[in-house]
């Protein structure tokens, strides 16, 4: 489903003098199956959002191919657009001035959604997610975490094969987060969505992901079952501890 | 894409249409500040009879076609120069994961009906000033062409200047050189420097070989600058090479995209 090999990416960052280049990924190589549910863990800078836009079509990579649902994000974007689910938990994917019912119709139209398919799962994703009683504000007056659960909703109307998550916890209360946790497992395990989904809660980690990999610098230090990674330092007892030694080398 | 195009500023259409009040507003007012252009040239006219060997209907038709072809393309496109904006925000990112053109998405982004304004005003001058012209249809008929290239040719300038900030978030020593120090330079589009001379020489130049010769083949003047003829014919051609310019560097903009660091 998803494919990369030996991916890399860089930026050249400073100007004149005080200039170089950022390696955010390096010679990267995995392979997510259908139906896989993954957590994408890292330090801060070590590559997962550049990962996760070279996924999706908005960042070209600078070596290597990488092919989504069977296609090249940054040759096909628009084609693999309708084929899979993005959320950024950083910033929204709907319109901001606009209420959340129309930017969902928006979006019917521009994924192609035929009417009868995007009501049906428009109201199960409602229901699923409570976005009734915020149907009509526009998106700027949402909270967080309502807005949060409008933009999976709407990376969702077009029942994509495979969902991007970057961060989609981030700032949740303890409730919100559950309930967010509960859907996504729910989307894996009866759907069969294919889900990558990139955190700094590890708690996200220990509840959904049946297989992690860890990225630091732009290389992949670890790829392989939660038992695995808690049998890298079988003298740490919390799942922190594992991680913070996997991170500092 | 013309769906695409219609549906998104359909939508921002009505949404901006929950607040008529300001809307309405806008409208009038900038319908206002460029009549006070006309009536600069009215005013020039009181005291002289003719501008360059051209009398006032004649400058007014001058002045409203090319109003017209800018009011066109900065209405159906011009929101594509505010690309930096865009990508400092992220919402650039956002774009691209959607299935439809960024270009579509950018030009319609926020459409509102206020810069209509415009479009109304230079609307207005032509329509004062072709009746006063008389003019047979064996010429009258480059007038909508004219028209249409040039808003070609001016949505081409705007996509180009769209184009460029990719390069400028890309590589800020290009417009380190134009500028002293620099550092800040990241954060600005070179659009903030020095706007009114690059818009003026950017948009002028087009404007003279492209409105003002088919101009001079409507009005039947000979060209003061002795030009060959058949550059009086040459505005599509100006106007297909400029787009597919433009295109290209749109597409080449976008493939050199890199979004921000968070
Ligand atoms: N557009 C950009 N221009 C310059 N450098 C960038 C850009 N995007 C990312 N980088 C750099 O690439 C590296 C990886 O960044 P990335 O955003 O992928 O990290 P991350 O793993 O998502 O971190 P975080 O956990 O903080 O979100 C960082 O060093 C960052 O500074
Ligand atoms: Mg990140």
């Amino acid at each position: 489903m998803i494919e990369l090999n030996r991916v890399g990416r860089s930026f050249t960052v400073g100007r004149r003098k005080a200039r170089k280049t950022v390696h955010a990924v390096r010679d990267l190589s995995f392979t997510v199956e259908a139906g896989e549910f993954v957590g994408y863990l890292g330090p801060n800078g070590a590559g997962k959002s550049t990962t996760i836009k070279m996924l999706t079509g908005i960042l070209a990579p600078t070596s290597g191919r990488i092919q989504v649902a069977g296609l090249d994000p940054t040759r096909r974007r628009m084609a693999l657009a309708r084929r899979i689910g993005v959320v950024f938990g950083q910033r929204t994917t709907l319109w901001w001035d606009l209420p959340l019912k129309d930017s969902f119709e928006l979006v019917r139209h521009l994924y192609k959604v035929d009417q009868i398919d995007f009501r049906r799962r428009l109201a199960e994703l409602t229901e699923l997610l409570g976005l009734a009683e915020f149907m009509s504000t526009p998106v700027r007056q949402l909270s967080l975490g309502q807005r949060m659960r409008g933009d999976i909703t709407a990376a969702l109307l077009h029942d994509p094969a495979v969902l991007v998550l970057d961060e989609p916890t981030i700032g949740l209360d303890v409730v919100s987060k559950a309930a967010m946790r509960e859907f996504l497992r729910h989307l894996n395990a009866d759907r069969g969505t294919t889900v990558l989904l990139t955190t700094h809660d590890l708690g996200d980690i220990e509840k959904l992901c049946r297989r992690v990999m860890v990225i630091d610098h732009g290389h992949l230090a670890f790829d392989g079952t939660l038992d695995d990674l808690r049998a890298t330092a079988p003298d740490e007892e919390s799942m922190e501890g594992v991680v913070t030694r996997l991170y500092s080398g | 894409m013309v769906r695409t195009y219609l549906l998104l500023a359909w939508t921002w259409l009505r949404a901006s249409a929950q607040y008529p009040g300001p809307l309405i507003m806008m409208v009038i007012g900038s319908f206002i500040v460029s009549g006070l252009d006309v009536a600069a040239i009215w005013v020039i006219f009181e005291h002289v009879g003719s501008l360059g060997g051209f009398d006032l209907a004649e400058v007014m038709f001058l002045y409203g076609a090319a109003g017209l072809s800018f009011a066109l393309s900065d209405i159906l496109f011009g929101n594509v120069e505010r690309l930096s904006q865009h990508i400092k925000a992220g919402t650039f990112d956002t774009m691209l994961i959607r299935p439809a053109g960024a270009f579509v998405q950018m030009a319609t982004d926020r459409f509102s009906v206020q810069r209509l304004g415009r479009l109304a005003q230079a609307a207005v001058v032509l329509a004062i000033a072709l009746p006063q012209l008389g003019l047979p249809a064996g010429r009258a008929w480059m007038i909508p062409v004219m028209i249409l290239c040039g808003t070609v040719i001016f949505a081409s300038i705007f996509t180009l200047g769209g184009a460029m900030q990719f390069l400028l978030t890309d590589a800020p020593e290009v417009a380190n050189a134009f500028t002293y120090g620099g550092s800040a330079l990241t954060q600005y589009p070179l659009s903030v420097y020095g706007n009114e001379l690059v818009k003026g020489v950017t948009f002028i130049v087009p404007l003279a070989f492209v409105n003002w010769q088919p101009a001079l083949f409507v009005l039947d003047r000979p060209d003061p600058l002795g030009l060959p003829y058949w550059l009086r014919f040459a505005a599509p051609l100006a106007a297909v090479v400029l787009s597919v310019a433009a295109a290209l560097a749109w597409r080449a903009g976008i493939r050199r995209y890199r979004s921000t660091g968070s």
